[in-house]
């Protein structure tokens, strides 16, 4: 039996008259990468914030690592990042100033080796020292998601990590997760997107209507439904998968 | 909390030093903050100085302590917008999930700004030198100066913090610095008030700029500063205590 890195009970949370949690319950191990499906405004931003330390619940228990968030928020704030729905970087600093910044409040020493790490494990040498200002949305939200390893956190939240971004970038966040969960870090993600969920999470939470109401392994939600037929089907290729093909043919010319 | 206050100058420090790049990487922020006060300086000076009467022998001498004011007025305005923007973008949130002392990041917003203002009123100094300010003023005259200018920096700042918590656009954030910049023209900063009407006066003469120009004016021109220094002291902590309280309210219920 694994380690339980997240335990919530019964938590719920109001905006005045809106109730937007209505006791949500579940466990997360550790390791591997827990995808959370909802639709928007199912509240998934909202239980993110709570499992980060920014919001308390109104009701109900939330632990992290074995702590309560109420109780215990700096021993939480010590093991976990956060990478929220718009990249959360300094636009006037360089991409390398935005990631030392971050190391020096992480208190760690060597932030330039730090940095410097960083920057070589996301291939961003060659634009690390211009402002993030100028970057593209694609190697913002790398800056991003870099900022967040800074430290080596056990738990990573990423809310909503490819919503904005075009399908390279996409396929970019989609490998840097895959190499965080094989490092043995724990992701938590949320995503509107079902392919984003088959393809990265090892575990799906399904938020709706308040409550978790199905959480699963892929294989395990499969089953919920019958057993499939087989049809055939002319395979066409995707539009993405057009997309994708014209513009490397492009970039090997 | 205990390891988060442990590190609460090193957060500072690295707070600080994010925002002074801020301003060094936009140095047209330090100048569009002294060019409304410049241009005023001018126009009272070249224009209306000439028909106002002040019993001072140099107009210029009597408004640069109002004019020093103006540039502090406006230069707040940049702390609302500042803090709004990193509170829009999200970085705020991201400082607020690590391990660091939080009230730091208001601090470094208002750390900077008793900075660059002090950088814009120096600008100001310098052209009014130009145009033709003299002082007889010693060093310890021009030290009180520069301390009722920073309490009153500091003051305006932690009003400024209020407003870019409570904005929901960034036009609002700075728009409450108007009637603050205006604040200097219903004082005695350019002419004397006994020539105002009535209601005018008595509020010209019971505003926090009016003791605090009073008290320079006379540091400047070597003359005792009386009461107006202990009004003008007791209006700068006075607006400190209130703004910092509501604002570090407001800040924790981010």
């Amino acid at each position: 039996m694994k380690n339980k890195i997240i335990e919530i009970k019964g938590a719920t949370k109001a905006y005045k008259d809106l109730k937007v949690l209505k006791g949500v319950s579940f466990d997360v191990e550790e390791g591997g990468v827990f995808a959370l499906l909802g639709s928007n405004g199912a509240g998934k931003t909202t239980l993110i914030n709570i499992m980060t330390t920014l919001l308390t619940p109104d009701e109900g228990s939330v632990k992290i690592n074995g702590f309560d968030i109420e109780k215990n928020p700096e021993a939480i704030r010590e093991v976990i990042s956060l990478t929220g729905q718009f990249a959360a970087i300094d636009g006037i600093l360089t991409g390398r100033e935005n990631i030392q910044m971050i190391a020096k409040l992480r208190h760690l020493k060597q932030s330039g080796q730090v940095a410097e790490a960083l920057i070589r494990r996301f291939e961003m040498t060659e634009a690390a020292d211009r402002r993030v200002g100028t970057y593209s949305g694609g190697m913002k939200r790398r800056i991003d998601i870099a900022m967040s390893l800074v430290g080596n956190p056990k738990i990573i939240f990423l809310d909503e990590p490819t919503t904005g971004l075009d399908p390279e970038g996409r396929l970019e966040v989609w490998k840097i997760i895959k190499e965080l969960s094989a490092t043995g870090t724990t992701v938590f993600l949320t995503t509107q997107h079902l392919e984003e969920a088959e393809q990265l999470a090892d575990k799906i939470g399904i938020l709706h209507g308040g409550k978790i109401i199905a959480l699963d392994t892929l294989e395990g939600l499969k089953k919920l439904f019958p057993p499939a037929k087989v049809e055939y089907v002319e395979k066409q290729p995707t539009l993405e998968e057009i997309f994708l093909a014209i513009t490397r043919k492009k970039e090997e010319k | 909390m205990e390891t988060a206050n442990k590190y609460f100058l090193k957060d500072l420090g690295v707070m600080f030093g994010r925002s002074m790049r801020h301003i060094f990487r936009s140095m047209d922020t330090i100048i569009t903050v002294s060019i409304t006060p410049i241009a005023i300086m001018v126009l009272f000076v070249y224009v209306f100085g000439g028909a106002i009467e002040t019993g001072a022998k140099n107009y210029i001498d009597y408004i640069i302590p109002g004019v020093m004011l103006m540039t502090i007025g406006s230069g707040i305005a940049y702390v609302s917008y500042r803090l709004f923007t990193d509170k829009k973008s999200g970085i705020v949130e991201r400082f607020h999930t690590m391990p660091i002392a939080r009230s730091t990041v208001l601090w470094g917003h208002v750390l900077t700004s008793i900075i660059s203002n002090g950088i814009s009123v120096v600008v100001v100094i310098l052209v009014a030198l130009l145009m033709g300010f003299r002082t007889s003023a010693g060093i310890f005259s021009w030290l009180e100066v520069f301390g009722i200018l920073g309490l009153f920096t500091l003051a305006l700042t932690w009003v400024a913090v209020i407003a870019g918590l409570a904005a929901s656009t960034p036009d609002g954030a700075g728009a409450f610095a108007y009637p603050i910049i205006f604040l200097p023209f219903i004082s005695s900063a350019f002419v004397p008030t006994d020539t105002m009407p009535a209601v005018v006066r008595a509020f010209a003469e019971n505003q926090p700029v009016t003791p605090i120009v009073e008290a320079i004016r006379s540091l400047f021109s070597n003359q005792p500063v009386g009461n107006d220094i202990w009004i003008a002291l007791i209006w700068c902590v006075v607006i400190i205590v209130v703004s910092y309280s509501i604002a570090m309210r407001m800040y924790k219920k981010l």
